[in-house]
C-alpha cells in the first residue's frame, strides 16, 4: 500500500513537472538563444494577400544573413484571426513586429498596443513614400508603425462588353460608369453590370469610402470630428442605393465581400467592379478566370471637381508595446519596407516608394498597366477616420449602410443617425 | 486515525493538479471576468480602472441593442430547438421500426452530427449561396422560384437559413436520445393496445408520447442552453448581417470584446447570457419534476 502510494506520487510530480516545462517552454522556443548574445525576434504576418509566405522568407533569410546576431521566428495567419492575435500579444511581447491593417494604429496607439516610432521614422527619407500610405499609421500627429504593404482599390472593367456596348473609354465620372452601366444592361450583354461588396463587413466600408470620395465627401474634417452627414455623403450613398435599385449593381453584392466580386468578375459576369491590386494578377490567371484578355484596370472615378478618389487597405508593420528588443524590430521593419527589397519582390504588391514607378526593373516586374494606373491612383488616396473608436464606428456603418441598400431605411435619417453615434463614441 | 490522516494527505495530492488546472483555466478567469463587469476595462478609455458599480449591467439592459440581440437569439433558440425536437422525434420513431437496412439507417444518420461546426457553417454558406448556390439550382429547376434567390442577403431569411444549418446538424443528437429512450419500451404494451384497437396516432399519442416526456424535456433543456450561446454559425455564414439580421447575444459580445476593445461590455453581455441560461435551466428542471412527479 505504501510503496503503490509513493509509485503514484512520484509519477504524478513527475508528469507535473514535464507539463509545466512544456507551457512555459511551448512557443519560446528561442529560448536559449535570446539568453545568449543573439536576439530572436517574433513577427506575425498574414497568409493570402500581397507578398507570399515564401517571399517572406526570402526577405527574412536575406535580413538575418546581413544581421547574423538576429533570429526571425514567423507566424502566418488568415486576415480574421491578425487582429485577436495582436490584442493578446501585444503587452507582454508574444510578437515583437506585427502586421496589421491601416485602420487598426489609432486604436492601437489609444490602448497602447504598439509603440511610438515617430522619432525612428523622421530618419527615413519620408518624401519618397506616398503620403496617404505614411498617413495610415498617423495618431494624434504621431507615427505607430511603417507601410509595408501597399494596396488600394481600383476600377476593373470587361473591355470585350464595354466594346460591345460601342463604349471607347472607361468612365472618368461616376455619372458616366451609370450611364455606361444602363448602356450595357439595355443591350443585354450582362444582366447586372455592376458588381460591389456590399455585405455587412470591412469591404462595405471600404467601398463606401470610395464612393463618398468621389463625391467630395469624408468621414471626418482636418481635426478627426466626425461628418457623417455631410450632403456629399448622402448623396454617395443614395447613388449607390439608386444604382441597385435600377438593377445596374448585382443585388447579391448585398451577401459579397472582395472575393466573391473576384469570382463574379472572373467568369464575365460583371462589366465594372471595384478590387483590390490582387484581383489583377488573379483575373490575368487563365487557370482561374476566363476573362483574361478582357481586364482592364483603371483609377476609380470621381465627380464634380473631384478627379478620383480611392481607400486605403494598405497594411502597415508595427511593433508591439511590449517587445523587449524594440531597436532589432525596428531594423527589421526597415529592411523589409527598403526599396530594394521591395523593388525585388513587387510582383505581389506594389512598392511605397514614389521614385520606383519610374524605375524599369519595378515596370516590367510589377506590369506596365498596374503600375502605370497606381502611380495615379495612388495620388488620391483616402484614408478611412483614423480615430481610436474606428472599429465600433465601422460595425455600427456596416449594419446601417445595410439597411439603407436594402430599402429598409432612409439615407439621410441613418446617416444623421451614424453622426449622433460617433459623436457619442469621440466623448466616450 | 493516522492511517486516515496520510490517506487523506494523499487523496488531496492526487485531486491537486486537477485541481489547479481547474482553477486557473476555470474559475480564476471567471472571477476576473466577473470583476471586468463591474470596473472600466475599456482599452480606449481614459478612465480604465475606475469603478463603476453596476453601470455596465443597467446600460446593457435598457439598451435597445441588447433587447434587439436577445429576441433574436429568442428566436433562434426556439425555432432550431422545435426543429430538432420534433424532426428528431419523427426519425427516431422510424428508426425504431424494425425494417431491412434499419441497422445501415442508424449508422448514417450520425454522420451531420460528426461535422465540425465550421465546416457545417461552410457548406450551407455555399449551398444558400446567391450567385451559385445548389438550392438556388434546385428550386429553380422545380420551378419554385423564377430567379436566383439572395438567401443570406436579406435578415430574414439569413437567420431561417442559419436555423436549417443548426438543425441538420444537432438534430442527430435529438435522434440518439429519442432512439434509446423508445428502444428501452416494453413492446408487449403495444401489442397489448393493437388488440384493443386503437390506431397508429392513438399509440403515439397516449402510449409513446407520455413515456417519452422526460427524454424530451432532457433534449429541450440542452438544445436550448447550447443555442443560447450560439456564436460560430453566426460568425462563418453571416458575420452577424445582414443588417444585423442574425446578430445574436454571443456575437455582439465578441464584437465588443474583441474590435470595439470594451472588455466590460462584453464581460457584462456574458454574464447577462450565463444569468439568462441560468433562469432557463432552472425553469425547465422545475417542469421536469413536475413532469417525472405525474408520471409516478
Amino acid at each position: 500500500m505504501k510503496s503503490l502510494k509513493s509509485i503514484v506520487s512520484i509519477g504524478l510530480s513527475a508528469l507535473m513537472a514535464v507539463g509545466m516545462a512544456g507551457c512555459s517552454g511551448g512557443t519560446n522556443g528561442g529560448g536559449d538563444t535570446s539568453a545568449k548574445k543573439g536576439v530572436t525576434l517574433k513577427a506575425l504576418f498574414m497568409k493570402q494577400a500581397g507578398y507570399s509566405e515564401t517571399d517572406i522568407n526570402a526577405m527574412t533569410k536575406d535580413f538575418e544573413a546581413a544581421n547574423p546576431n538576429i533570429k526571425v521566428d514567423l507566424t502566418f495567419v488568415a486576415y480574421e484571426e491578425l487582429e485577436p492575435k495582436i490584442l493578446t500579444a501585444a503587452k507582454t511581447g508574444g510578437y515583437d513586429v506585427v502586421l496589421g491593417d491601416c485602420i487598426w494604429p489609432s486604436q492601437f496607439a489609444k490602448s497602447g498596443m504598439v509603440l511610438d516610432v515617430t522619432d525612428r521614422v523622421k530618419n527615413l527619407n519620408v518624401s519618397d513614400i506616398y503620403q496617404g500610405a505614411l498617413d495610415s499609421t498617423k495618431y494624434n500627429g504621431k507615427y505607430y508603425g511603417v507601410p509595408w504593404l501597399n494596396d488600394v482599390k481600383y476600377l476593373y472593367c470587361n473591355k470585350s462588353m464595354l466594346s460591345k456596348a460601342g463604349i471607347s473609354a472607361p468612365p472618368a465620372t461616376w455619372d458616366e460608369l451609370i450611364a455606361d452601366a444602363k448602356a450595357i444592361k439595355d443591350k443585354g450583354i450582362v444582366q447586372y453590370p455592376i458588381a460591389a461588396s456590399w455585405s455587412q463587413a470591412e469591404a462595405l466600408i471600404c467601398d463606401y469610402t470610395v464612393v463618398a470620395g468621389g463625391f467630395g465627401g469624408a468621414f471626418v474634417d482636418a481635426n478627426n470630428n466626425p461628418t457623417l452627414n455631410s450632403d456629399a455623403n448622402k448623396k454617395a450613398l443614395s447613388f449607390m442605393y439608386d444604382s441597385l435599385k435600377s438593377g445596374l449593381t448585382n443585388p447579391k453584392s448585398l451577401e459579397m465581400i472582395e472575393d466573391d466580386v473576384l469570382g463574379t468578375f472572373t467568369s464575365g459576369n460583371a462589366a465594372f467592379a471595384l478590387n483590390w491590386t490582387y484581383m489583377y494578377n488573379e483575373s490575368k490567371d487563365a487557370s482561374k478566370s476566363k476573362v483574361v484578355n478582357d481586364v482592364e484596370i483603371e483609377p476609380v472615378p470621381g465627380e464634380g471637381s473631384v478627379k478620383s478618389a480611392t481607400v486605403n487597405g494598405g497594411m502597415p508593420l508595427m511593433i508591439t508595446a511590449g517587445s523587449k528588443n524594440p531597436d532589432e524590430a525596428w531594423s527589421y521593419m526597415v529592411y523589409l519596407s527598403s526599396k530594394d527589397v521591395q523593388k525585388k519582390y513587387c510582383k505581389d504588391a506594389l512598392p511605397i516608394w514614389k521614385s520606383l514607378y519610374s524605375d524599369s526593373g519595378v515596370i516590367s516586374t510589377g506590369g506596365a498597366d498596374l503600375v502605370k494606373v497606381s502611380n495615379t491612383q495612388y495620388q488620391y488616396i483616402v484614408n478611412r477616420p483614423q480615430v481610436s473608436y474606428y472599429s465600433e464606428l465601422s460595425n455600427n456603418m456596416q449594419s446601417k449602410l445595410q439597411s439603407v441598400l436594402l430599402g429598409k431605411e432612409d439615407a439621410g435619417k441613418a446617416l444623421d443617425e451614424l453622426q449622433s453615434k460617433a459623436e457619442s463614441l469621440q466623448n466616450g | 486515525m493516522k492511517k486516515r490522516k496520510s490517506e487523506e494527505r494523499f487523496a488531496y495530492s492526487v485531486v491537486s493538479p486537477a485541481l489547479i488546472i481547474v482553477f486557473f483555466v476555470v474559475i480564476a478567469p471567471m472571477v476576473i471576468t466577473l470583476m471586468y463587469t463591474f470596473v472600466n476595462m475599456d482599452s480606449t478609455s481614459t478612465r480604465t480602472g475606475q469603478f463603476m458599480g453596476l453601470h455596465y449591467y443597467i446600460s446593457a439592459l435598457s439598451s435597445a441593442q441588447f433587447w434587439a440581440d436577445f429576441g433574436r437569439t429568442m428566436y433562434y433558440t426556439v425555432l432550431s430547438t422545435a426543429a430538432e425536437t420534433i424532426v428528431g422525434l419523427l426519425i427516431a420513431l422510424l428508426l425504431d421500426q424494425d425494417f431491412k437496412g434499419v441497422k445501415f439507417l442508424r449508422a448514417i444518420t450520425i454522420i451531420p452530427w460528426a461535422i465540425p461546426t465550421v465546416v457545417n457553417g461552410s457548406l450551407w454558406k455555399l449551398i444558400f449561396n446567391g450567385q451559385y448556390g445548389v438550392l438556388n439550382a434546385i428550386l429553380l429547376r422545380l420551378h419554385l422560384i423564377s430567379s436566383y434567390q439572395s438567401w443570406l442577403g436579406d435578415p430574414g431569411s439569413a437567420m431561417n437559413a442559419i436555423v436549417i444549418a443548426d438543425a441538420w446538424k444537432m438534430t442527430p443528437l435529438a435522434v440518439i436520445f429519442f432512439l434509446a429512450a423508445l428502444q428501452g419500451f416494453n413492446r408487449a404494451t403495444y401489442e397489448a393496445a393493437m388488440v384493443d384497437g386503437a390506431g397508429v396516432f392513438r399509440r403515439f399519442w397516449v402510449l409513446t408520447l407520455p413515456y417519452l416526456k422526460p427524454t424530451i424535456l432532457i433534449v429541450v433543456v440542452m438544445r436550448t442552453v447550447e443555442k443560447f450561446k450560439a456564436f460560430d454559425l453566426f460568425y462563418i455564414m453571416t458575420r452577424g448581417g445582414p443588417a444585423d439580421g442574425t446578430k445574436t447575444l454571443m456575437y455582439d459580445a465578441y464584437l465588443k470584446a474583441f474590435t470595439n476593445l470594451n472588455y466590460s461590455q462584453a464581460a457584462t453581455y456574458a454574464y447577462l447570457i450565463a444569468i439568462i441560461v441560468v433562469m432557463l435551466t432552472v425553469a425547465y428542471m422545475k417542469i421536469m419534476r413536475k413532469g417525472s412527479d405525474e408520471l409516478e
